[in-house]
């Protein structure tokens, strides 16, 4: 039976992960590879990076972190951030990547996300859609949430998927950073919209919250509360099964 | 052990080369015909469409040395790779395949396709999928399958010394390397014993 998954998501910065998880006895808190195979131990279904760096070097920053970790853990790995071109895919592909997460970009350029399923293959095309519900509307933003578009969250999904992605990351704008539960709405108008995977995001307070979204959608990204030690990618695991979700359990252990 | 992994431009080759380096094999990536007959074991990766990545393969002009290959040392095919094992694919236009295990290439029936995600097989364990078609073959040469939405997916496929993997080994963790493992030495044991 297919699982459904929980994927931690982690800021980098210069190379560096940002918001680490300190409570960990990791020998260096902000080194992605060590974090990463903190999260793999602990049965991260796929792992995100996002590139927050600002600088004009992020981008090979970036592909060195990638190929440091794609070397040491074996789960999904998707980046998101910055992308800008069908090189810049390919070059996070070659150095590890298994998806590429597009947000802006795929707004700008629709048409650019029909040549990336093309070249590279529908399963490595995310489409992150970050959507604020406003006079009624859910509301496609861009820019980090900074610029509103016109469009409609449900079209924007039909038209994303039509051209070619592999899955949907979803943000809850309304929600994100409040940690009192996904909004559980725009999920089931998803779901009821598009047939590819879906991954929830913003909201998530408590393991409840995440059995919430999972009963609805495929996937649930984690950040604050796995780094502000509210819960664990385990325990998290163990309240979602408890809820007869299926879920993945690791048996095998790496040597 | 050296693994000749072939290079006919579909998909993403490196992370299968990471994980086999991750094991302690030697990784060509490779469409020299020398290095793949001087290799132990072939490994034919594979993301995309059928019917391309049947024409890309016979513009490298390797698939008769391929096909003779499997008759002499273990052959592994993963995903589209796999699939390629077999004789025809009705993905877009109707292909023949390398034809090494009998059995034809099939769209899904799920209504939710591609089957993408963490499934189960062999021992309770998960490994992870992305596809929308599968083999349907004698059971005979099925060792280990999946079950989506009710249909019957097989994960693992042997014949002789040809195996094929729907799912990627190199992204199901340390269970999926164990199986990269087990693959590993049961060449060794093929390299030693002879045949």
């Amino acid at each position: 039976m297919l699982k459904r998954r929980i994927i931690p998501c982690l800021d980098v910065k210069d190379g560096r992960v940002v918001k680490g998880i300190e409570f960990v006895a990791l020998r260096d808190i902000g080194d992605p590879v060590e974090i990463a195979k903190y999260y793999d131990a602990s049965g991260a279904d796929e792992l995100v990076f996002l590139d927050i760096t600002a600088s004009t070097e992020r981008r090979q920053t970036m592909l060195d972190v990638v190929s440091a970790v794609a070397r040491k853990v074996f789960i999904p790995l998707t980046v998101g951030g910055g992308i800008r071109s069908l090189e810049d895919i390919s070059s996070l592909l070659k150095a590890g990547a298994d998806k590429v997460s597009l947000n802006t970009l795929a707004v700008e350029s629709p048409d650019l996300i029909k040549r990336a399923a093309e070249r590279f293959g529908s399963q490595c095309i995310v489409i992150a859609i970050d959507v604020k519900f406003e006079d009624g509307e859910y509301i496609v933003y861009t820019y980090g949430g900074k610029n509103r578009t016109e469009l409609r969250a449900v079209d924007w999904a039909k038209q994303v998927t039509e051209l070619g992605a592999g899955e949907l990351l979803v943000t809850s704008m309304n929600q994100d950073g409040k940690q009192n539960g996904y909004d559980l709405t725009i999920l089931e108008l998803l779901r009821e919209a598009v047939d590819i995977p879906i991954i929830a995001s913003g909201g998530a307070g408590n393991a409840n919250h995440v059995v919430d979204a999972l009963e609805k959608v495929d996937a649930a990204l984690l950040a604050s509360i796995l780094h502000d030690r509210k819960t664990t990618v385990e325990e998290v695991k163990h309240v979602c099964s408890e809820h007869n979700l299926p879920m993945r359990f690791v048996t095998t252990q790496t040597d | 052990m050296r693994v000749a992994v072939i290079d006919y431009g579909m998909g993403n080759v490196f992370n299968v080369e990471r994980a086999l380096q991750a094991i302690g094999c030697y990784v060509t990536i490779t469409n020299d015909p020398l290095e793949i007959e001087a290799a132990d074991a072939i490994l034919l990766p594979g993301v995309g469409a059928f019917p391309q990545a049947m024409q890309s393969l016979s513009e490298t002009g390797l698939i008769p040395l391929l096909k003779r290959s499997t008759q002499e040392k273990p052959f592994l095919g993963i995903c589209l790779g796999m699939q390629l094992l077999f004789e025809s694919s009705t993905e877009g236009i109707p292909t023949e395949g390398l034809g090494l295990i009998e059995g034809r290439v099939e769209r899904m029936r799920a209504k939710r396709l591609p089957h993408v995600g963490w499934n189960s097989i062999l021992r309770d364990e998960d490994v992870y999928f992305v596809h929308s078609y599968h083999v349907v073959t004698d059971p005979v040469h099925v060792i280990a399958s999946a079950d989506y939405m009710g249909e019957e997916v097989p994960a693992i496929v042997q014949k002789g010394l040809v195996t094929g993997m729907q799912f990627h080994p190199e992204k199901s963790g340390a269970f999926g390397l164990s199986l990269l493992k087990e693959w590993k030495e049961a060449v060794e044991r093929e390299i030693t014993t002879g045949h």
